[in-house]
């Protein structure tokens, strides 16, 4: 009995909508677009917090990275003087935090220079990563082939090298690389291995970030050398020609990567102690503020905080599309009910009880905001396919976001039908049989 | 039997300050089958008697029964179902509704008493082919004659079976020709036993009708028995 007056309802309502289809269409789009746009802002916003929340991760929830940090400059009285400024990180500092902070398993120290590498007539502009074996453990770097740098090319300082994917590709094009040798600035490295290329989003170290692009004069990918043939081959001087002045700078290692032993230290909380422990440590080693630490786990928190900030604007916009749509629809509804006015008054004559009045008109506003809905999800479905395929941005459409965008526009149908719904069976119904 | 029983009817209006008295103190009775004309001056209050009696309106004062009901105070809700079940309203401009086609169109009271799709759908085909609207079943209101589209309507108010049928001017909108063909479907109509109370400036209803009651200002002026 209900479900056949169920059937009956909606029978008539799709009837009634069917008579008006261009004012039904257009009175949906209001719908369409406000899922729509729930749906794929939601997208957009989860593939990208994902994005990032992936790139934290890897750079491992159990470390801390020091970095290097250009002092601010200090500026002399004659600018023209050669001068050669120290600071950074030091070997020194590596073993402190080694020898001295509890719960550190691994220190990794990082030395980078940006150097031309060559393989018979191809050029590349690369950057020198003088590391240890344990780089590998603590990144997470992906080994493609052959091996990585191991304790004894350390030891024996030999003129080994692991590029990444990206620089064997460049230099050796259809080449094995495995087995040949690189050139850097005159001595030759034999390429023991290949690796994934690794991420720099260590939240943008100043300088060098700016020109990581692939293409132009940015560096192509990242050649690991042992930390010691690095320090032995290249020193650790940098000249750079500025204004006519030249200047050098003295940096002993650029990062250094600690990793803490995860079974003890788990919490951000005691890798905030962590934190503190070492800048402690490295405020009475250094004068100057010429480093920084940077904690995953923290920026994976933050991350998370702004995601959420992030969804929340985005939702709203949409929603406040969907509050948009609702109105419209409410306008529409308004418009019909007194356009039928005289329909009203004679089904009221022929028996429709006032709650029979108001099911209609609701039913005929819940029809129209649900196939919007339906409709405003298979576009919003598709909307983030497009923007992956053509804009290169991950999304991620979640069913949470499918419900709570049909679940709204329900509701905007029940909220804004109501009023329209209930004008119409308020109407007296001899009043609205001499309606013309 | 009385089907229709007014006692001391009055509907006042309140225009403003004053009150506009519409019935005053009149005293009805219809008996089951019969077959009556109430005539009248425009203001006479026809439409508001017609409106009473439909269970449309509800009286200021006075009783109003039913049947054996007392319909005069009941609520909104009742006053529809006992439109829906007892009544079937014939109007001058037929009042079809436009989305419909015929067999929809009768279906609808049957809708609002809750009789299941199936039977109701046959029982409209029933009632059109009854008032000579078979070939026509599936035609919108707008595809149909003045004459057809009253002939639906009849068939509508016949779809409950009520205990009378109502109609205000139902040729009022029709040439001649339809005219008298509506006539002689409620002519069958009163054959069948069905109770007639038809509103007409026509004297040709009028002459039709058993009794005819002339109305002026809300009162019974007076009453005319046809014989026949």
């Amino acid at each position: 009995m209900v479900l056949f007056r169920f059937k009956q309802t909606v029978k008539l309502g799709v009837k009634s909508l069917w008579m008006h289809r261009l004012r039904s269409t257009l009175t949906m789009l209001g719908i369409v677009f406000g899922v729509c746009s729930v749906i794929a802002m939601l997208a957009i916003g989860e593939g990208a917090s994902r994005e990032i929340r992936a790139a934290i991760a890897r750079l491992g929830s159990s470390n801390l990275i020091i970095e290097t940090v250009k002092p601010p400059q200090e500026q002399t009285g004659s600018g023209t003087v050669e001068t050669v400024s120290n600071y950074g990180l030091t070997y020194t500092d590596a073993e402190a935090i080694r020898s001295t902070i509890p719960n550190v398993e691994i220190v990794v120290p990082n030395r980078e220079i940006e150097q031309q590498a060559r393989f018979r007539n191809r050029n590349a502009a690369i950057r020198i990563k003088g590391t240890t074996p344990w780089q590998r453990e603590v990144e997470s770097i992906k080994l493609k082939r052959g091996r990585f740098l191991s304790s004894i090319d350390l030891r024996r300082q030999l003129s080994v090298c692991v590029p990444d994917e990206q620089v064997a590709r460049k230099l050796f094009a259809f080449d094995d690389p495995l087995g040949r040798d690189l050139r850097i600035r005159g001595s030759f490295y034999r390429v023991v291995g290949i690796v994934s290329p690794a991420l720099h989003t260590t939240g943008g170290s100043d300088s060098e970030n700016g020109a990581e692009a692939t293409t132009g004069g940015g560096v192509v990918g990242d050649v690991y050398l042992p930390l010691t043939t690095a320090k032995q081959r290249f020193g650790e001087l940098n000249y750079s020609f500025s204004g006519g002045s030249r200047s050098a700078e003295r940096v002993e290692l650029q990062k250094i990567i600690v990793q803490v032993n995860p079974e003890r230290v788990s919490s951000l909380a005691e890798m905030l102690d962590i934190r503190a422990a070492i800048g402690s440590l490295l405020d009475r080693l250094h004068d100057k503020e010429d480093y920084r630490i940077v904690v995953p786990l923290e920026l994976l928190r933050q991350a998370a905080h702004t995601k959420r900030i992030f969804s929340i604007v985005l939702g709203s916009i949409a929603a406040i599309s969907l509050v948009v749509g609702g109105i419209g629809i409410m306008n529409i509804m308004l418009a019909t009910v007194s356009e039928r006015t005289r329909e009203i008054g004679i089904r009221r004559a022929l028996g429709a009880r006032q709650r029979d009045i108001i099911l209609q008109f609701l039913s005929e506003t819940l029809l129209l905001t649900f196939t919007g809905g339906i409709l405003g999800i298979v576009l919003g479905s598709l909307i983030p396919y497009l923007v992956t395929y053509f804009g290169n941005m991950p999304t991620v459409i979640t069913g949470g976001s499918l419900v709570l965008a049909f679940g709204i526009s329900g509701l905007v149908g029940v909220v804004f039908g109501l009023y329209p719904a209930y004008r119409a069976a308020g109407m007296d119904p001899i009043e609205s049989l001499r309606h013309e | 039997m009385a089907i229709v029983a007014t006692e001391n009817l009055c509907k006042v209006y309140n225009i403003g300050s004053f009150e506009v008295f519409a019935l005053r103190d009149l005293d009805l009775t219809v008996e089951q089958g019969e077959y009556m004309a109430i005539m009248g001056p425009s203001g006479s209050g026809k439409s508001t008697l017609l409106n009473v009696i439909g269970c449309l309106d509800t009286p200021s004062s006075g009783t109003y029964r039913l049947g054996d009901e007392d319909v005069s105070e009941l609520a909104d809700d009742e006053l529809s179902t006992i439109r829906g079940a007892r009544i079937g309203f014939i109007f001058q401009s037929y009042n079809l509704i436009a989305q419909l086609n015929v067999i929809e169109n009768i279906e609808v009271p049957m809708y609002y008493q809750g009789f299941p799709e199936n039977q109701s759908a046959e029982r409209a085909e029933e009632l059109a082919n009854a008032v000579g609207l078979g070939d026509r079943l599936r035609h919108r209101p707008c595809e149909l004659s003045g004459g057809q589209q009253q002939r639906a309507a009849i068939a509508r108010a016949l779809a409950n079976d009520p205990l009378m049928i109502l109609a205000d001017e139902p040729t009022g909108n029709l040439d001649s020709e339809s005219g008298s063909e509506i006539l002689l479907l409620l002519d069958r109509l009163h054959q069948q036993g069905k109770t007639l109370i038809i509103v007409t400036h026509d004297d040709g209803i009028a002459e039709r009708a058993e009794r005819v009651v002339y109305l002026l200002d809300g009162c019974v002026k007076s009453q005319q028995y046809n014989r026949r």
